[in-house]
């Protein structure tokens, strides 16, 4: 299933409104920004769990891509390491397939603002397909 | 570790004020169980918009990386014997099954161990027991940031 569709099935990433677009690079989700998803009000910053969401939902429509039907691969595990601070704008983020096993694909992510060469955050994941 | 606890007098029940400043967690609706020593539970009330596998009903792991994120950091609090900032340095989330649909969830997190820079915490998030955890969770935060690390400090409660 492509990102797109996978979008619609997600009611989570409905409610973060996250977009998706193909790029030379690859799929790019988009993260924008908007008030409720502050973290830290006084700098401000996005919540580091939001910014953990958004690298997961990139993570997991990396991964649907690989299934054909409409089903959501089960997540068994997501690791974030948190970089800089995520501020008041758009985010953007690209997952990439490491391993695609049998039953289990391992993905890592990135996102960043801005330049993509400093990324706020990274994270990888495992998968059950 | 230490003994005095720059929160001590917010330990208890129901101090909804230590995450309400918190505009995306007031979004979630994140209710404040309890807090003490070392320990805080946060509870996120079922909400369909969070569901990530509409076909199980489950809410999305992200969601629950937001709560226990934000319960971890305030275990990490709970263990201060100063109030200082402190920025999530990582994160790690195992999904051991599917968290039931339609329920509450609660993130229950411990800080074990508190350096001069670094707070070392584990959680476990559950329904109904702490001793059936649907996920569990190893954290590190920075203790008291650097001038340069400034953007990533936290609102402390006492900032709020």
């Amino acid at each position: 299933m492509k990102a797109h569709e996978a979008l619609g099935h997600i009611p989570y990433a409905r409610f973060l409104g996250v977009e998706v677009r193909d790029t030379d690079a690859g799929i790019e989700s988009i993260l924008p920004f908007r008030a409720d998803i502050i973290g830290n009000p006084a700098l401000p910053a996005i919540h580091g769990g939001v910014v953990g969401a958004f690298l997961e939902l990139t993570a997991l429509l990396q991964a649907m891509e690989l299934v054909d039907n409409a089903r959501v691969p089960k997540p068994i595990n997501f690791s974030v390491d948190y970089l800089r601070p995520a501020g008041p704008r758009e985010t953007r983020g690209r997952a990439e397939i490491v391993k695609h096993g049998r039953r289990v694909v391992n993905v890592r992510v990135v996102a960043w603002q801005g330049d993509e060469e400093k990324p706020v955050a990274v994270g990888v994941g495992n998968f059950l397909l | 570790m230490a003994d005095t606890y720059a929160l001590a007098e917010m330990f208890g029940a129901g101090r909804q004020e230590l995450v309400d400043h918190i505009p995306h967690s007031a979004r979630l609706g994140i209710r404040v169980v309890d807090v003490g020593p070392r320990v805080a539970r946060l509870r996120l009330p079922f909400q369909p918009e969070l569901i990530g596998d509409p076909v199980r009903g489950v809410v999305f792991g992200g969601a629950i990386t937001t709560v226990m994120d934000e319960t971890c950091g305030l275990a990490v609090f709970c263990t201060l014997p100063v109030m200082q900032a402190i920025a999530t340095l990582d994160l790690r989330i195992d999904y051991l099954r599917a968290a039931e649909a339609g329920a509450d969830l609660i993130a229950e997190a411990h800080c074990y161990k508190l350096t001069q820079h670094i707070a070392f915490v584990r959680g476990v998030a559950y329904e109904r027991s702490a001793d059936d955890p649907f996920a569990t969770s190893l954290a590190t935060f920075v203790v008291g940031s650097t001038p340069n690390a400034a953007p990533l400090i936290r609102t402390t409660p006492e900032d709020a």
